[in-house]
């Protein structure tokens, strides 16, 4: 049994292993080295990266990540909850409801991150329609910003965040509703008391896979942000491309796990506590 | 009884996609009675409970509660409360949390007392801080009552109570909850397939089959003047002699041929009950009855034995 179990579980295992811990004690072991003058690392060891990373302009780049992160996660789940309550009920519709919210993961993220750009533009589609009905003269400042960031953040992970809200509310035995109704409960009152507390989990799940690769992002910043908005992502990104500061960029990525790991184990207990 | 009526069904049905769950459905049930609906699987006894509680709208009929018709109101509008089959209970509250569930929607002056003494009458009081997942199927029963009773509804509605529980608590938990009925004076109607817990519990009671009631009365009328087959059947034993319905405790043996037109059979075998034995007697002819008989009886299996009844003890049914 033991046997069978361990020949399941080992490639999973060794996958894992090398393609997530090798790379993170990489990483980890080019915070603390030099920087090399073309790139790549060299000795001596040292602790200089992180405390460079003290410096305010860092400071102000992580807290606007983690507030734009913060942002999407809520707006995501904001958006996501009556979505996936509203699949969750409707019976023979749910599949073909559920196929609709995948269907965009079918198109490059990077792709529908070009259309939007040819949405918001100056010259592209909004503008030119509202320009072109008389409602606006001068096109209105749709794209690089950190609001079209947000946009584009919502738009690309609010599938994460339908799908975990999605199975709980699957998996919630309507009697309870019933229960609740019965004991007096308005259709508000059987959400509040009953419906969202039992999704605390798939809600919490859902927050971590919208904040997570939120936090981490640098295409969509990059792309709809212009070069206004600086987000870890796009500091991580120029440490290893323009400015050739691999260890300081490693040093901003150990950083940045951290911050991840410990805002979802806050989460977490937070979600056991209700439950 | 001759008291006042307080639930009032008149001509319920209710017509799903493609079978027709109840219809035609009436019944009235007086203040303070226990009244079971009884019936087998799919009889339509859970439908006509849910019907009452709001969770399905009637295809037709009409319902009225304590004077007021309720059938067109939603759940929460109705002064009913449900015990449910799996009991229902919320799994992220406590017991008290649970019992004070309802509270929250009807206010009253008197709600910490009420929580109180209804945890008191179920024994739950040292459990309150506890998680349903922390209690024993017995234990989440009569949280699920204490949830209902503290409302204090006009009626109150348990969908097979007991059938969770394995068969050794089921006897006891039955005289508990006769006695909380009693000990309240809260209107019960109960649905059970169990045709022995309905004739134990019922003050009233109504058998049903395919949707439809097939009799209603008391527990004792139903069992000794049933009004057809089904129901003669359902509810306890019943052999069947040339067309005719005979009770196993109206059938008597004698090794005696005698002269009063017995029938002559043979034991195939018996069954030891407890306080008596079950002899089941193939009689010439070859019509099976079972008999019952004291426990120390003296009949085996194999045995030739004569057996009579008196003609006003069987039960008749247009065919």
């Amino acid at each position: 049994m033991t046997r069978l179990r361990s020949i399941f579980v080992t490639p999973a295992a060794v996958l894992m292993l090398v393609t997530i811990a090798v790379p993170a004690a990489i990483v980890g072991v080019y915070s603390v080295l030099s920087r090399g003058a073309y790139g790549g690392v060299e000795l001596p060891w040292t602790l200089e990266n992180y405390t460079r990373l003290i410096d305010p302009l860092y400071g102000g780049i992580f807290v606007r990540s983690v507030a734009l992160a913060a942002a999407a996660t809520a707006l995501c789940i904001l958006l996501g909850f009556p979505l996936a309550l509203f699949i969750a009920r409707s019976g023979t519709r749910k599949n073909l409801y559920l196929s609709l919210v995948i269907l965009p993961f079918w198109t490059s993220f990077l792709i529908r991150l070009y259309a939007w750009m040819f949405l918001l533009r100056d010259t592209g589609l909004i503008n030119t329609v509202l320009q072109s009905a008389g409602v606006i003269h001068q096109p209105l400042p749709l794209l690089y910003n950190t609001g079209a960031v947000l946009l584009g953040l919502v738009y690309g992970f609010l599938p994460f965040a339908v799908l975990p809200i999605y199975a709980t509310l699957e998996r919630l035995d309507k009697n309870l509703l019933e229960a609740a109704a019965d004991l007096g409960a308005r259709p508000i009152a059987v959400l509040t008391r009953v419906t969202l507390p039992l999704c605390a989990p798939g809600i919490a799940a859902g927050a971590i896979l919208v904040f997570v690769p939120s936090l981490g992002t640098y295409i969509t910043s990059d792309l709809l942000g212009g070069s206004k908005t600086i987000l870890i992502g796009n500091l991580v990104q120029n440490q290893f491309t323009t400015a050739r500061d691999w260890p300081f960029g490693a040093a901003v990525s150990i950083v940045l796990m951290i911050v991840a790991v410990l805002l979802m184990f806050t989460v977490r207990r937070r979600g056991e506590e209700l439950l | 009884m001759g008291r006042e009526v307080i639930l009032e069904v008149r001509g319920l049905s209710k017509q799903f996609a493609t079978h027709r769950a109840v219809h035609d459905v009436s019944l009235s049930v007086e203040r303070g009675a226990f009244f079971s609906l009884l019936g087998p699987s799919g009889c339509g006894k859970t439908t006509t409970l849910r019907l009452i509680a709001g969770f399905e709208t009637p295809s037709a009929g009409e319902i009225w509660l304590n004077g007021s018709r309720i059938d067109a109101l939603p759940p929460f509008r109705r002064n009913v409360n449900t015990v449910f089959q799996s009991y229902a209970l919320f799994p992220h509250l406590t017991v008290l949390g649970n019992v004070e569930f309802g509270l929250r929607h009807a206010p009253a002056a008197d709600a910490v007392q009420r929580v109180h003494h209804v945890l008191e009458q179920v024994q739950m009081s040292d459990k309150r801080s506890r998680k349903p997942s922390e209690l024993s199927g017995g234990e989440r029963q009569r949280v699920a009552l204490a949830r209902a009773l503290v409302l204090a509804p006009d009626v109150l509605l348990l969908d097979e109570p007991l059938s969770a529980l394995d068969p050794q608590l089921r006897k006891q938990v039955r005289a508990e909850l006769k006695a909380l009925q009693r000990q309240t004076g809260v209107t019960f109607l109960f649905v059970t397939h169990d045709q022995e817990e309905a004739l134990a519990l019922s003050d009233r009671m109504a058998v049903m089959r395919g949707g439809e009631i097939e009799q209603a009365g008391t527990p004792e009328e139903l069992y000794r003047n049933p009004e057809t087959r089904f129901v003669a059947s359902f509810l306890g034993e019943m052999n069947w002699v040339d067309g005719v319905g005979i009770r196993p405790e109206c059938v008597c043996v004698a090794r005696d041929p005698g002269s009063d037109g017995r029938r002559r059979g043979r034991i195939s075998h018996t069954t030891f009950l407890g306080p008596h034995r079950h002899l089941t007697i193939q009689l010439e002819g070859g019509e099976v009855v079972t008999a019952q008989t004291a426990a120390a009886a003296p009949y085996q299996g194999g045995e030739i034995v004569h057996v009579y009844w008196d003609s006003a003890d069987e039960l008749r049914f247009p065919s």
